[in-house]
């Protein structure tokens, strides 16, 4: 990694008697898309606001550049923030409120209609700039939202949950159009969201946080397919969990379905209890018993969801357990109805382990 | 509309049969007795107009109104005077409590929340006792061997006793202290409701804490202060009993030479003239305010 361009270094905030981020590590590099992603109350948006000069560290220091910011007030932090409400100014039209950070930068007046109106075409905001915020759509509002806090061309632009308020096609889009605005523009983004679809869609580095700390960081693939954690693992989308004991050739894990091959062991010991994930889409499903080099298990279809490009599968195993699977339907793929006896197969490459 | 119920119509009806009743009748009475003459009578004044004298009747009694009294308040300055007077009190006097009341409420819309309700309980405290009272509470304050005196050569600050009341000093102080409340609680609500977030966001653009107030805060509070502003100007113009009883005799606001046409010179007709031509004047900033709200109201679609 290049010199980071923002570095956390053993960040703590505390709020009475709750830790909401604990002795957290984080470097963030220029140009990159970071996705802060954890449940709500994981303390991502008080790292981000601890960024933005909002919140004060108890402990440990932020560096922007390899400078130390805890004596920088917010107005002078070269960092600009969108609010999860937008906070626009409802007393301002669109173009004084993107102008509005300007103003403060005492440009010229020339200069400040240039930018202003840079903005509102980048963000398809043309023949708005009059409006008021009120007389906006939410998407809209969004949009004026982000063209007022990159308008100040930031280091770093930061964005507190920016697609919450949209409905869920406008979600889509926009978290498209988010992911080409930074490989446009070339900021550094750091995105907060609770929400994984839109940090995997967007981000190019995930770092997932629960109880204030760091879990687990990486690239979105990296962090889907193989989760350090079952907690990580539950939370990045469905997983399969099964609990057994690594052999002694570390090579098989026994469980109480039987005994599967895996490719490898993640550095843990024989005898180890450790969960084998496996996500829904890595499994197939067929009605005999698949060759002996792939692991499979015997249940029943409990129960069908179909979603049209895909249908999930629930499984019914002998223990009672049940196992995910999700089938792609195109063109030859086997149907499955409630009641039908199936294998579920996998390879051992396809399957994780997980010590904790 | 016409599927709209009896019980519909008398409820939208309602607030119009009072306003009629009211207010319009009462005022369209003492328009008409504006343009009588004063006269030794029981109503003091003439015409009158009878029913039983038939048409005719009506006629005398429409060339009997003439406009007489508003050419007296134009020509006797004493009248031009106590509006002037009343439009000066009204508008420092409101002035005063802006700077005061402005102040006060933004320390209430900024305590903590658990705290506000008592905050404003405590605005609205004094209301509990009698308005009467109240000022005559500030006479005993103001006067010679008084509180305030006391108080003020106990500190060394003045050697031998100010005179306070009656003065405009005693007026402004009464008015102030007891419409401060029309002015804080307008304020309060205004300023409540801002978006702490807006605070942030401007200091993120880069704007220190001070001028935000004066980018944010203060344009955000525009509606509060044109409602404070009316709630206090308004029935300060028309006020009575403060400068009556607190101030001096040279001050004459429009409501005491109402008092006098009225009661001392029984002279009804130029009271009623008085009076009419006061709400004509306040009229003037209702209607500003009407507009404000228009405004807001259609901007807000």
């Amino acid at each position: 990694m290049r010199r980071p361009l923002v570095r956390f270094e053993g960040v703590s905030k505390r709020f009475g008697g709750v830790t909401a981020v604990d002795r957290l590590t984080l470097d963030i590099a220029p140009n990159e898309f970071f996705a802060l992603l954890g449940p709500s109350g994981c303390g991502k948006t008080t790292l981000l606001r601890m960024l933005a000069g909002f919140e004060t560290p108890d402990e440990g220091r932020i560096l922007l550049d390899g400078e130390d910011i805890a004596a920088t007030p917010p107005h002078q932090r070269p960092v600009n923030m969108m609010f999860q409400s937008y906070a626009l100014f409802p007393h301002l039209s669109v173009e004084s409120n993107i102008a509005f950070g300007l103003r403060q930068e005492k440009q010229s007046k020339d200069e400040i209609a240039t930018r202003v109106a840079a903005m509102l075409v980048l963000l398809h905001l043309e023949g708005l700039g009059r409006r008021k915020p009120d007389q906006l759509s939410g998407g809209q509002r969004q949009r004026v939202a982000l063209a007022r806090s990159l308008v100040k061309r930031p280091r770093v632009l930061l964005l507190d949950e920016p697609l919450a308020a949209l409905d869920k096609k406008l979600r889509g889009q926009t978290q498209f159009e988010l992911a080409e605005l930074q490989r446009k523009l070339g900021t550094s983004f750091v995105i907060v969201t609770h929400d994984q679809d839109e940090a995997m869609i967007m981000a190019s580095r995930i770092g997932v946080m629960n109880h204030g700390k760091l879990i687990q960081i990486g690239a979105p693939a990296d962090v889907y397919e193989r989760p350090e954690s079952r907690w990580v693992a539950g939370f990045i989308g469905d997983v399969n969990l099964i609990e057994g004991g690594l052999e002694k050739s570390r090579k098989i894990i026994d469980t109480a379905h039987g005994q599967f091959r895996i490719d490898n062991a993640a550095g843990a010991m024989a005898g180890e209890r450790v969960w084998l994930a496996l996500r829904p889409e890595r499994l197939s499903l067929a009605t005999k018993r698949p060759s002996a080099r792939n692991n499979s298990i015997v249940g029943t279809v409990h129960d069908v969801a179909f979603l049209g490009d895909t249908s999930i599968y629930h499984v019914r195993l002998a223990s009672g357990s049940r196992l995910i699977v999700s089938a792609s339907n195109g063109g030859q793929a086997a149907r499955f109805s409630a009641g039908d006896k199936v294998w579920a197969s996998w390879t051992p490459d396809a399957a994780v382990v997980l010590r904790r | 509309m016409s599927d709209r119920s009896w019980t519909t119509r008398l409820l939208i009806l309602a607030p119009y049969l009072w306003l009629v009743a009211l207010f319009l009748v009462p005022f369209l009475i003492v328009f008409k007795i504006s343009l009588s003459q004063t006269a030794l009578a029981q109503p003091p004044y003439l015409p009158v107009f009878d029913v039983s004298a038939g048409l005719s009747g009506a006629v005398d009694f429409l060339g009997g109104l003439s406009a007489d009294n508003y050419r007296l308040l134009g020509s006797d300055t004493i009248y031009i005077f106590s509006y002037l007077k009343s439009l000066q009190i009204a508008a420092v006097s409101t002035a005063i409590m802006l700077v005061i009341g402005y102040p006060v409420a933004y320390g209430m819309s900024r305590a903590r929340r658990a705290w506000q309700p008592l905050l404003v309980m405590l605005i609205i405290l004094p209301f509990w006792t009698s308005f009467l009272i109240r000022i005559y509470a500030w006479i005993n304050i103001l006067q010679r061997d008084g509180l305030l005196n006391q108080v003020l050569m106990a500190l060394g600050i003045i050697d031998e006793p100010v005179a306070w009341l009656a003065s405009d000093t005693a007026i402004y102080i009464g008015i102030v202290y007891s419409y401060l409340p029309f002015m804080v609680l307008p304020l309060y609500a205004a300023l409540e409701k801002i978006d702490y977030t807006l605070l942030e966001a401007a200091a993120d653009l880069g704007c220190p804490r001070w001028k935000s107030f004066w980018l944010v805060t203060f344009p955000l509070s525009f509606p509060g202060i044109a409602a404070g502003f009316l709630l206090c100007f308004i029935p300060i113009v028309g006020e009575f009993v403060a400068p009556d009883l607190l101030g001096g005799s040279e001050t004459l606001m429009i409501g005491q030479t109402l008092w006098t046409e009225f009661f001392s010179n029984k002279d009804w007709p130029a009271a009623s003239a008085i009076a009419v031509v006061l709400l004509t004047l306040l009229l003037a900033p209702i209607l500003f305010y009407e507009r404000l709200q228009q405004r807001a109201l259609t901007e807000n679609r």
